[in-house]
This record gives structure tokens, sequence and C-alpha cells, in this order.
């Protein structure tokens, strides 16, 4: 991955580290631990990422997960845009690529994996789209944060740490693949001028 | 009759004179003048200039009058500091017999405005196969000596040279829509680098010159004077040019939107630019301006030529060909020629009313301002700047190429023949 | 991107990139057991075809329909234009019926940005062909299709064709295709060359950013992909030039001509063919021909498109700026 020298925005000036690299890690391993346990093996697990940072972290929790079972395990992509519910109320987005692993979802144990876990909103486009793609045994769902303040009846089955905020708080999750280091950040929400 | 003098006019454009009319006529120009007994009129040291003369109108009655009537269109006339203007024939009916050319001249004379001189049609219907009755034309009360097949173009070079020999009996002269029908099949606008981009079918120059030199060589060939429509182009100057220069009998004339616009404007698809013959290029436009300045082109025309607004809001091919003008005219002369230093107001009163005149044979028309000539006159405030509002035009349509544009120069009163028809910018 | 899409000229490079960027995502669409987005759900497309053209109708009515979006087809034969109702008036109609977008295929040149920029509609503008003007849709496609057998399908993203050499060939005269894929390929940095007979290339052409030539064969060896133009039998009535078979001989593509194009260099055609005229079944049936794939490339294009002028909030922003997939907050 092409790194570059990350320059945080001015409204990430005075945001906090909440979590660092050994943080992440370590969180990432004990999530991958987590879903071998429950479910008994990972031997029909498809981690589906969802872009930007949740395909890199669905990455690194493959690699976990192959270390532990000693076994690939089917890895890809899922692209919400097309599915979210407020398009309207923003320019139109760039698409991210969907991947789906060659072996397709239908009867699989889908694990969706992203980096922060807010309204569910994103998680409900998610389902949408999984719904078009196929049809798997079930659907769980990994995130590194939970930083509260569902809009929708959606929980995560596997959370590297639950983080209270307020919504005046922003969450900023750093991932080495695209922004040159792992930490995640807690600032303050710049209020337009 | 009433006596009324203009006081502090700069007539042609010269130091500021009084002119006192008594009835019909001017009967004194010069230096403080009695106003006794005399409407004054204070000009200001505004330009006063002979009436104007458009050898080339179309007031669109009888046939199409949801465009013009002669009625509006001597208003509109009257309002642009008109004072005599030629009708084109093509109505509906065309003009090529004794009676339509009465009509319309009849009606001319009823309104009142501006004195109306119809033109006749060349051949029967505009259909350029048989000569229409030129002789009884001539004859009638409408005493008509242009002819033409304006919109169409006599394109049979055997039917052109007998018109044109045919018309000496009578001193006529014809008057050429000079483009050559299969080089302009489907043609939209001015062939060249902006219709290859629009995908709109091009209007080639040559199909205009080569009819030109054409008919200037037929004209030199049978002895007879031709009068060129609306030139466009710098190749057309450069023929007209050459014919004069061999001493042939040619005329020509320019429309105020050739001196000004261009082609680029199409690429707007606005049809308020779609007119015939097509806008040209840049540099078209500065030959034509230096032709009329030298004199190569004789006079400027408006081809004014009204459409109902539904036959421009529309797509492009759809629309119909042409400008307003009359309202206009002086403003785009000033604007091109007067303020550009190409010509002094003397020379704009040479090509709208004096040259213009002479080669339509338009009696009392076209005449200096001195004592004993008739009071054609129109008075001009050339310091006035402003935009085009066609809300405020006397015409019946509102197809202006110029809506919002600033141009430079108000026509403030016109008179024929003593009596005011335009007062203060209102017509009377 | 602008609010309409008129003309391939109004694209930026940033633009045209995005679009096939955005296209190569939508292709994967009609991988899927179901072909079908919610993106558009409740917005309605009209395609307002003045002109028959079966194949770009059908492409926009299968991409409007796989973004979800309800679709009104509306063909001017037996309908109130054909009795003098006017383009404004069919205009006015449709906004009265509250249409979100007007896909435009129409005869005269400019209708289409008559319709955007007269005020007689608020709906987007998209232009399926205008006279002789422009075909943006089908050079995007184009273009697309290119980039993928030329760059290459992943690699190709975000990449435009830069130093890609394209010929066209046939009657660039009448062609909207040739005149919108010479402003885009120029756009996206390719070298473009025209051929033709000079009765076949417009007056003025000397000043569109391409080469010109006469002759097929010597352009063939420096060609990358090789576009033949449709060459309409009744140009000949027009003398544009003599024959049918004096054409195909001077500038059709058999294949011993393809013989003469480099090894990886592809042939296009916008389609329909006139088979025997400027391509000979040999050439129209070989596996570098790409006619096939242009059709559904199109679908893929037409698709991305319609995402990009409707898909987001009614506001402008600055060219070629789609918002990133997400943000912090929306998580």
């Amino acid at each position: 991955m092409d790194t570059h020298d990350p320059q945080p925005p001015p409204s990430q000036a005075d945001a906090r580290p909440v979590l660092e690299a050994p943080d992440i890690a370590r969180v990432m391993t004990r999530i991958a631990h987590e879903i071998v346990e429950r479910a008994k093996g990972a031997d029909d697990v498809v981690l589906l990422g969802i872009p930007t940072r949740g395909v890199f972290l669905a990455r690194r929790l493959a690699d976990k997960l192959e270390q532990i079972t000693e076994r690939k395990v089917p890895v890809g992509s899922l692209d919400i845009t097309m599915y979210r519910d407020d398009l309207r109320l923003q320019p139109p987005r760039a698409l991210a690529r969907t991947e789906i692993p060659g072996d397709g979802i239908d009867g699989k144990l889908v694990v969706l994996v992203d980096d922060v876990l807010f309204s569910g909103r994103t998680i409900r486009a998610a389902l949408d789209a999984l719904n078009d793609i196929g049809r798997p045994r079930a659907v769980q769902l990994a995130v590194l944060v939970d930083r509260g303040h569902r809009e929708l009846p959606i929980r995560a089955d596997y959370v590297g740490k639950n983080l209270p905020t307020s919504l005046r708080e922003t969450v900023k999750v750093l991932l080495a693949e695209e922004d040159g280091r792992d930490t995640v950040l807690l600032g303050a929400k710049q209020t337009p001028q | 009759m009433s006596k009324t003098l203009i006081r502090g006019a700069k007539v042609l454009g010269g130091e500021p004179q009084d002119v006192l009319i008594d009835g019909e006529t001017i009967t004194q120009v010069g230096a403080g003048l009695s106003a006794e007994g005399a409407e004054v009129v204070e000009a200001d040291g505004k330009v006063l200039l002979p009436g104007l003369v458009d050898l080339h109108t179309h007031l669109r009655e009888p046939g199409r009058e949801d465009s013009e009537t002669v009625l509006t269109g001597t208003r509109a006339a009257a309002s642009g500091g008109y004072t005599n203007v030629f009708a084109m024939a093509n109505t509906f009916p065309v003009a090529d017999t004794a009676g339509v050319v009465e009509q319309v001249w009849r009606l001319g004379q009823e309104s009142g405005y501006c004195d109306v001189q119809p033109i006749g049609a060349v051949t029967v219907g505009l259909e350029g196969q048989k000569l229409a009755e030129l002789g009884a034309m001539h004859e009638s009360a409408a005493a008509v000596t242009v002819f033409s097949d304006d919109g169409k173009c006599v394109h049979d070079a055997v039917i052109m040279r007998r018109a044109l020999e045919y018309v000496k009996a009578f001193d006529g002269v014809v008057a050429q829509h000079a483009q050559e029908p299969r080089l302009t099949e489907g043609a939209q606008m001015n062939e060249g680098v902006v219709s290859a981009e629009l995908g709109l079918g091009g209007w080639p120059a040559v199909a205009e010159e080569s009819i030109i030199a054409r008919d200037v060589l037929l004209a030199d060939h049978v002895g007879s004077r031709v009068h060129i429509c609306h030139l466009s182009t710098a190749g057309s100057v450069e023929i007209v040019r050459w014919a004069k220069s061999r001493g042939i009998r040619v005329t020509a004339e320019v429309t105020p939107h050739h001196l000004l616009l261009t082609d680029e404007l199409v690429r707007s698809y606005n049809p308020v630019y779609k007119v015939n013959p097509p806008l040209r290029t840049e540099r078209d436009v500065l030959a034509l301006r230096e032709a009329l300045a030298d004199g190569t082109i004789d006079i400027v025309a408006t081809d004014h030529a009204p459409h109902p607004h539904e036959d421009k809001d529309c797509e492009w091919a759809a629309a119909a060909m042409g400008m307003v003008g009359l309202e206009t005219a002086l403003s785009v002369v000033q604007e091109t020629m007067v303020d550009t230093g190409l010509l002094d107001w003397a020379g704009v009163a040479e090509r709208m009313s004096f040259t213009p005149a002479r080669i339509g044979r338009a009696e009392g028309h076209g005449r200096p301002v001195s004592a004993g000539e008739p009071a054609n006159l129109t008075l001009v405030d050339t310091a006035y700047r402003g935009p085009v509002d066609p809300a405020g035009f006397a015409s019946r349509s509102r197809n202006t190429p110029y809506e919002g544009r600033e141009l430079p120069g108000r026509v403030t009163h016109t008179w024929l023949r003593g009596k005011a028809t335009l007062v203060d910018g209102k017509l009377t | 991107m602008q609010r309409h899409l008129i003309s391939a000229a109004d694209l930026t490079r940033d633009d045209a990139v995005l679009i096939l960027d955005t296209a190569e995502e939508m292709a994967r669409v009609a991988d899927r057991p179901i072909k079908k987005l919610p993106t558009l759900r409740g917005r309605t497309v009209v395609n307002l075809f003045f002109e028959d053209s079966t194949r770009t109708r059908i492409s926009f009515e299968a991409a409007e329909k796989r973004l979800s979006a309800d679709v009104i087809n509306f063909s001017a034969k037996g309908s109130s234009v054909s009795k003098g109702e006017s383009l404004k008036d069919t205009a006015q109609t449709l906004e009265a019926m509250g249409v979100d977008a007007v896909v435009i295929r129409h005869g005269a040149s400019g209708a289409p940005y008559r319709l955007a920029t007269s005020g007689w509609i608020d709906a987007h503008v998209i232009n399926a062909g205008d006279g002789t003007h422009q075909h943006p849709t089908q050079a995007l496609l184009d273009a697309f299709t290119m980039r993928r057998r030329l760059v290459g399908r992943d690699t190709g993203l975000g990449q435009d064709l830069n130093g890609r050499r394209i010929t066209l060939v046939g009657d660039v005269l009448h062609s909207r295709v040739a005149r919108s894929n010479v402003d885009l390929l120029h756009t996206l940095g390719a070298e473009v060359t025209l051929v033709a007979p000079p009765t076949l290339l417009p007056v003025g052409v000397e000043t569109w950013p391409c080469e010109v030539s006469y002759d097929l064969d010597s352009t063939l060896p420096k060609s990358d992909a090789v576009m033949m133009l449709r060459v309409q039998r009744e140009r000949m009535n027009a003398a544009f030039f003599p024959t049918e078979r004096e054409y195909s001989r001077r500038y059709g593509l058999d294949g011993d001509r393809m013989a003469r194009m480099p090894e990886h260099a592809i042939v296009m055609h916008p389609g329909p063919m006139v088979r025997g005229m400027e391509i000979t079944a040999e050439v129209a049936d070989s596996d570098r021909c790409t006619v096939v794939e242009q059709v559904a490339n199109g679908v893929s294009i037409r698709m991305a498109v319609l995402y990009l002028l409707l898909g987001g909030a009614e506001f402008q922003t600055p060219s070629a700026s789609a918002a990133p997939a997400r943000t912090a907050e929306e998580n």
C-alpha cells in the first residue's frame, strides 16, 4: 500500500488517541479468537470488509484467523454506497469495490467488518446489499470501535472497544494501509463557520 | 400648417444650427432662427439626419399579420428614424401582381407613419421560373422600381438575365438574394469551424459569392444595374469591389447584424441568431465594416424580418430565419461604424438615406437637410447608451438578437413631411 | 460533473475518469444474481426519443431499471409530437409530471442543449444523440471499452488513455459519434486520427484536436484501436463518393487490412454495422472486434452517468469531486 505522511485535518489537531497501534493489534487478535470460538472453528466464515477501512481490518482478521486455524479464510469487500439511505443529502459519491470471494456467500457465515459502529445505518445498508448478492447462513458484525448512538436496532457481535462518546465528538480510525499509522482518535466536532 | 423649430441640432453631425419646418417643407436652416409661431424642439446637440430609408424591410402584410402588419411595421420604422421603407415581396399572396403591390402601398399611405414603397417579385410566386408582370407593377399606383425574390435566389441564369434586361425599360433594378440553392440544401449556419463543431448544416460563403460573381457579369453583359441584398462575406466584398472597379453598375447593402454579430453566437443554439444569410466570422464582419466605410458597400438595409415568438422558441432546426432590425439599426451602425471612427454622421446619412433613396428611385426621400426640401428628418441622441429592451418595441415581433445588449444612440424625433411621427421617443 | 450531460466536450479529464471508474463498479452488478441496485428508487426518468433508435433506448432503459428508477418511454412516433406539438410543449408536459431526468434523442443538433438551457424544464438532461452534433454516452462507452482492452480492467482504474493511438474511419461529416469521440479521447490524452474521403470531413475539421488523413493503409499500423463509423448507402446519391465498391475498396476494413494493425489493436464500431460497406463479415466477427462488448459496456456507462447525475443531492459540486465514500460522521 502506498503510504503518505498523514496530515491530520485541523479538526483533529486536538484529537486524542484512545487506541494506539499495539492496542489495535491486540483487540484484533481477540476478535479473531472470539470468531473461532463462536463459529466453532470458523470453517464456513467469509469476512466482508466495508470500504474503506473495514476492508483492511477484514484482511488483518483473515490473517489472524489463518494463523489460528491454519486455513485460508475467504475475505472480500462490500461497498454499500448504492444502498445508502442518505444518498440525496450529499453530492454523488465515488463508488468503492465490492469483491465477493469465489465461492460466494450462500450458506456461509458472513462476518461484516467495519471500523466504527455509530448510527447503524451503514450496517443496515450492508444487510440490504448482501441480500442482493446471496443468502448467507448467518450474518455477524465485527467492529473496531462501538461509539454508541444507534438509530436502528443493530448491534455488533464482536467489538474491539466500547467507547462512550458525545454527539459533539468525532471518532477517527487511522490504519497503516491507508493513513500510514494505526491509531483511533477522539476529537471535537468542528461546528461549521 | 404648423411650424416647428428644431433648435441647436448638429445637422449631419456638423455645428449646431436651427432648422425651421413650415408645413411639409424645410424653410430655413441657420443660426438663431426666430421661434415665432413655431413649436420649439430643443435639440440640445443631438444629431439631425435626413429621414432614414430602408431598402429591405419585411412588413409581412398580407398573409402573416401575426408577426407584423403595415401599420405596426411602419410604427417600428418611425421609432427607428425611418421615413421610407421598401417592403419585400415575400408575402401571402406574393407581391407579384399590380393588385398586391397597390394594396401594400395603400396600407402604407393610410398608416401615416412612414412611406411604404412595395418591392415586386421578379418571378411568379418567387418560384424562379416565370417572370412576374414587372411592367404592370411599375405602372401601378405603387410605381414599383425595385424587384426581388428575396428569401429565394433568382438562381436560373437565364431568368436573371432576362429580368435584368427587362427592367431597363423603366429604370428598374433587380435586388438579388444571392444564395446558390444546391450549395445550401439543409444549411443552418455559416459553414466553418463553428458549424463543424455544432453539427449544424453548413452554409458556405461560396454559395453567396458565386451568385454575386455571376450576376455582376450578367449585369455588365446586358448593361443593366443590379443590387445585391444583404452581402455577408469578405469574398462578396472583393467581388463587388472588382465589379465597381470595372465600371459595372452594381450596388450592395449590408445589414446591421452582419456588421456586429458573428457565428460564435450560434454556440448557444438560440434561434434568435438564426438568419439568412447566416452570421459569419469576425473576419467577414471586419471586411464588411471596411467596405461600408470605403463605399464598396453602398448602403445599410435592415432586412427587418419579424417572426412570432413560437417560431423562435424552439430547437434551432425548426426555427424561422430572420431578425427584427428597424428599431435598432441606427444604434448598431453608430456602435460599429461611428464610434469606431470608420464613418462620420454625414457618411451615415449617405448610406442610410441618400443612397438607398437613389437606388430605389424614392421621390422626396434621401434629400439634403436644406431649405426647400421635404421635411423628412430624424433626430438622434448620440450620447445615449443603454440596454435594448424588446418590450418597448413598436414592432409586433420581438425577435431581436440584441436583447439586453448595451448600444449607443436613441432616435428621439422623426418627422414625415413635417408631421412628427415620433416625439421624445414616443410614437404620435 | 455538471447538471446535464450534453456534450463530451463539457467533461473534464477527472469527470471522465470518474465516470469510467464508476462504470467499472456498475459492470460488476451485471455478474450478480440480482442485477439491480436500489439507488434511484423513486426517481423518474423519461426516455424522450424523437428519432428511432432501439439499441440506444433499450441500453438506457436497462441502465435505468438496474438502478431502480421509474422509467417512462416516450417515442415521438404516434404521439402528439408528430401532430406538431413543439419540443417546448412536450418538455413542459414532462415537467408537470415531475420527471427527474430526460434522456433525449433528437434529429436536430442542439435540441438537448435548448432543452437544458431554455428554462422549459428543471430536470437533468442527458443527450442520447442529437443530429450530427454529439452522442456523449457513446463516446464514454467507447473510451471505457478502449481502457479495458488497452490498459486493463483493474489496472485501468483512475487511468486515462494517455498516448493511445485511436483511428476513426468513415463518415465523420454526418457523425455525432465522431465529434463526441474526438472531444473525449482528446480530453483523455489519446492521439486521434480521422480517416475519411475529403467529402465526408467537415469544413473546419482542421481546428479539431486530432490528425486527419485520407489514407487508411498508412494509418493502420500506427493504431491501437480502429473505430469504423457507419456509412449510409444514401450518401452515394449525394455524390459524397462514387460507389459502394469504391468506398469499401479505399476505406473499408477487411481481413487483409486488419492484419496490418498491431497485434494488440482492436476494431470498434458504434453499430449498426453496414457489412460489406465499411466492414467485412470476417472483421466484424473476429475476436478483435469489440462490437458486442461495446453494447454491454453501454449499460454500465449509462448507469454510471445516471448515478452521478441523479444519485446525489441537488447542488453544484466542484468538478469531479465526488464525495469520499464515507466520512467519519456516517458510521
